[in-house]
């Protein structure tokens, strides 16, 4: 007896009854693998959406809010900043360099459908131990394929991080956020009006690349490696040089006002662009498929709708503009096509050429509006109390401090170095800093406005395995941390939500807490939510990942006259750590390299957090500190390591009494270089703003010591940090 | 009188907004030659600017050199008007046999984006006449070809007649001699991989890219 269609297309029984519901009929073959697609997990979100509504979205800054295919900010002297974050998840395991490239690709045309240009893309990555095979390849290709397709495309990447853990065999991370500049007024929203205005198909042909994308990878867990091979032709292809042609085309018949309404191609190909360029405008849309250009023999037509081939956007035009929006397509090579007609009434119309045999009909809004909403059960896992009576202070003394500190440390740089990190001369901070700062020039002028952009993408899976809700909440507070430390102000948020398998209680449970933590951090940081990402069931032979909510955070430099002090203290400069005494190992990196994953985590104080992002900033815009550094992954430890091997200039610490305090990542602590004629006068503004505060020691000479804990050489700390990744993936490429 | 420089657009590039701003920050003017013209107008000197040409299908630089722009670029630098190629420029160049050798993949096989310190060993050239011996160039470079790789002859003849311009101190790439940018016998026409317009902004970590860019324009001005 052979599976239903309905099922092997991804659909449960009761979506089926929906759609006949829906329709007043069966479905046929094409309008079942149209609903599949968009009803899929990864398009519709409907495991997250009750949960995602409690997210604050509101704000002075915002424009545009979730929903859209962008966030957009204002960001003063009537210039708006588009921006958004995405994941590529389970086709990056497949098929590492085409998944993160499309990856790419994806995002920034999420970006140029908003009119803006793409300016820059920060990549937060995830990936299994380099000593496990695959892992490596996975990750090897990963950044080849982001460093192959954002060079050429055109975009720079300015930071991310990479992260690799156990949790992440089988499933890795492959998120990635980009921003884009626009003037304003050429603000374009995704829908289509205007009764009988052409929807015209740009860019490349469509194959059958990427079918099923959403619903075959994106929307399941990985089982057993024979049946994901299987699963290679789902991962999409990408082509830099289509997308940069295919971005000047767009951005040029924007700025000439030709185009109603634009959409990207993304998830679910043509029936997501067209559905919901449609459905947002309140009208219908016949949709001819054989004037699709394709690059493969006998597609038929559901393959065409759901095909995911890349680089193609769809334009809502006047009939009087199609003369002027052919010719600037083929002064950039771009192919356009006439495919459809928008019409009144709300149906989206599959036809075989637009007076022919309709092959499929279906109200446009049900693929959105009536994608299924589950409230998924939920429940803390069964042994949360004994889960968090197991914690990492209980675990033995380090029989090696310093070799514990040194296997912390890693230099990114066999990484970011194979990106571009400085394209279109607004680069002040790229990767490596505690957050990236642009300079903020205007879209069309290209006059300097005097201030700046600040990003910075953060998360924290092992605070979140320990505790979700305060997990996330950390990593947004260190977030905004990162901004104060180059003199930003935040101002929107956008989010990626990576965990497992929501049909796990468990899972569900830890999204729902995920979801409040970032809410509580964001009201309490006057923080909007402007846009997000779920990705579900990432999970490997029934191991779901440790939860990981990633977020991106952009704020405002006001005056950017030199770059942000950065982490080089100099020889001679006194060292001060600001914030709450640390408190707690559970969570922390040490504790995991331990292999102890259990515990609690110290509350959040938000009003110290505040008080210490505030501080920071001040000192940072009054240039009163030669270095600042916020203490995150590895305790302080590993953040006055990573400031002497930055500078190359050696400390003496004290007052950091046991490995507890040393490798502790409990919240809100900042490390300042201060030099020595400006001591007295940063400690008075510390002491009127009632900052806690600690002076530990002297930057100088050649050895890392801490009094009574470890004496280490500066040089071998650097070659350990240095030689790390490089070793670990034993130079070279084998992708190409 | 401040000189007009055109900077050549390909499907593709992506360096020649940064080119613009850098030369019309030191008093130039620019024109952006789209490459399916055959008009470069009046200009007084031509940037090459770096990016990905025609997807650097075939090879980088190998389809841009049939441009129409490229046409007449070509004789614009046989009449001894100064030409520049930086990065994906320098590959054209090449390609369009304007400059001897050609660019190969990095020898570690990887893209690499980093400032490295350049030495300039020529200061007798259209691009590095403002520079001086002795005084090293902090310059980012930005590619996955930037080897630079040519015959033994080649190599002679570019050393014997002073036609090497500027050297890695600490090769990235595997460019044959250290090669980090050269000229053709006239001096008229200079490749470099480093890219200078990324090096003209305080903000940006290093003003050294000004020199090559000021000896640029006053040979354009010329």
């Amino acid at each position: 007896m052979t599976e239903p269609l309905h099922r092997t297309l991804g659909l449960t029984d009761p979506e089926l009854e929906k759609i006949i519901e829906i329709l007043g009929r069966e479905p046929n073959h094409l309008e079942l693998a149209m609903y599949s697609v968009m009803w899929s997990e990864h398009c519709s979100y409907k495991s997250s959406r009750v949960h995602l509504k409690r997210l604050p979205t509101e704000g002075e800054h915002v424009l545009v809010g979730p929903g859209e295919n962008a966030g957009v900010i204002d960001v003063g002297d009537d210039i708006a900043i588009a921006i958004r974050i995405e994941s590529h998840n389970h086709p990056s395991y497949i098929e590492p360099y085409q998944g993160a490239a499309t990856g790419v690709g994806g995002i920034i045309r999420d970006i140029f459908t908003m009119g803006a240009r793409p300016i820059a893309i920060m990549d937060p990555l995830r990936f299994g131990p380099l000593e496990d095979a695959r892992s490596k390849w996975v990750a090897e290709g990963v950044v080849s394929g982001i460093s192959g397709y954002g060079n050429s495309v055109g975009v720079p990447n300015i930071g991310g991080e990479t992260v690799f853990d156990q949790t992440y065999i089988g499933n890795p991370l492959v998120n990635v956020l980009c921003l884009g500049i626009l003037p304003k007024d050429r603000l374009v929203l995704g829908q289509a009006s205007g009764i009988g205005n052409l929807a015209v198909l740009l860019g490349a042909t469509t194959g059958r690349d990427g079918i099923g994308g959403v619903s075959v990878l994106a929307s399941a867990g990985f089982g057993d490696d024979e049946a994901d091979a299987d699963k290679r032709p789902s991962v999409q292809v990408g082509d830099p040089f289509e997308e940069k042609r295919l971005i000047e085309c767009c951005l040029e018949l924007l700025d000439a006002g030709l185009v109603v309404g634009i959409q990207d191609l993304g998830g679910a190909g043509l029936s997501c662009a067209a559905s919901e360029t449609a459905s947002r405008g309140g009208v219908g849309m016949d949709f001819d498929v054989s004037a699709v250009p394709q690059r493969e023999l006998g597609m038929h037509p559901y393959e065409i709708m759901t095909s995911e081939s890349q680089e193609r956007m769809l334009a809502i035009v006047t009939p009087d503009n199609l003369e002027q929006v052919t010719a600037i397509s083929k002064k950039w090579e771009i192919r356009s096509s006439v495919v459809g007609k928008v019409t009144e009434g709300g149906l989206l119309r599959i036809m075989d050429g637009l007076n022919g045999t309709v092959l499929g009909e279906v109200p446009a809004i049900s693929l959105h509006e009536d994608a299924p909403l589950y409230e998924r059960p939920l429940a803390p896992p069964d042994d949360l109390e004994l889960f968090q009576e197991d914690t990492a202070e209980q675990l033995p003394k380090p029989k090696d401090i310093g070799e514990d500190l040194v296997n912390l440390l890693s230099d990114l740089e066999w990484v970011t170095s194979q990106y571009d990190s400085q394209l279109f001369l607004n680069t002040v901070v790229g990767p490596g800093g505690d957050a990236a700062v642009l300079r903020l020039k205007d879209p069309i002028s290209g006059r300097e406005t005097g201030r700046g952009l600040a990003v910075t993408t953060d998360g924290n899976h092992r605070w979140c395995a320990i505790n979700p809700r305060l997990g996330t909440a950390m990593s947004v507070a260190e977030a905004v941390l990162n901004l104060a430390c180059v003199g930003a102000e935040p101002r929107a948020l956008v989010n990626c939500l990576n965990f497992g398998n929501p049909e796990n209680p468990t899972v569900m449970w830890q999204l729902s807490e995920a979801v409040d933590g970032m809410s509580e951090a964001c009201r309490e940081f006057d923080l909007p939510v402007v846009g997000g990402n779920v990705s579900l069931y990432n999970e490997s032979q029934g191991t779901n990942i440790d939860p990981t909510p990633i977020v991106g955070v952009i704020g405002v430099i006001d005056n950017l006259d030199a770059p942000p002090p950065g982490q080089k203290w100099s020889e001679g400069d006194r060292l001060i750590v600001i914030g709450p005494e640390p408190e707690g190992l559970s969570g922390s990196a040490w504790a995991f390299e331990q292999g102890h994953r259990k515990g609690i985590l110290r509350e959040l104080n938000y009003d110290i957090h505040k008080k210490i992002c505030e501080i920071t900033r001040e000192l940072v815009q009054k240039k009163l500190v030669t270095a600042v550094h916020d203490v995150s992954v590895g305790g302080i430890g590993v953040a006055t390591a990573e400031m002497a091997i930055a500078s190359g200039v050696g400390c003496s610490l004290a007052r950091i009494s046991s490995h507890e305090a040393l490798f502790s990542e409990s919240s809100s602590r900042v490390v300042l270089a201060i030099n020595p004629d400006e001591l007295t006068n940063v400690e008075e503004i510390l002491t009127a703003a009632e900052v806690p505060k600690a002076r530990i020691g002297l930057a100088h000479g050649d050895r890392f010591t801490i009094k009574g804990l470890l004496d280490l050489e500066l040089q071998s700390m650097k070659n350990k940090w240095k030689s790390h990744l490089p070793t670990a993936f034993e130079g070279g490429t084998t992708q190409g | 009188m401040s000189p007009t420089i055109g900077v050549i657009v390909f499907p593709g590039s992506n360096c020649e907004q940064d080119a613009v701003e850098a030369v019309k920050d030191l008093g130039a003017e620019t024109q952006l030659l789209w490459h399916g013209s055959p008009e470069i107008g009046n200009v007084d000197g031509v940037i090459i600017p770096g990016g990905f040409a025609h997807g650097d299908y075939l090879r980088p630089g190998a389809i841009a050199r049939f441009s129409p722009a490229m046409e007449s670029i070509v004789d614009f630098a046989k009449k001894g008007g100064p030409v520049v190629g930086i990065c994906n420029g320098f590959q054209v160049l090449t390609e369009v046999g304007l400059l001897p050798g050609a660019l190969q993949k990095n020898i570690g096989l990887k893209f690499l984006c980093k400032t490295v310190t350049l030495k300039v060993v020529s200061t007798n050239s259209i691009l590095t006449s403002q520079t001086q011996i002795g005084v090293d160039l902090k310059i980012p470079i930005n590619h996955f070809e930037g080897n630079y790789t040519c015959s033994e002859d080649t190599l002679n003849e570019l050393r014997n007649n002073d036609r090497i311009l500027l050297t890695y101190e600490d090769n990235p790439n595997g460019s044959m001699g250290d090669i980090a940018g050269i000229c053709n016998k006239e001096r008229n026409v200079v490749g470099l991989m480093p890219h200078p317009e990324r090096a003209c902004h305080d903000l940006l970590g290093s003003t050294d890219g000004k020199p090559l860019l000021q000896s640029f324009l006053e040979s354009a001005n010329g």
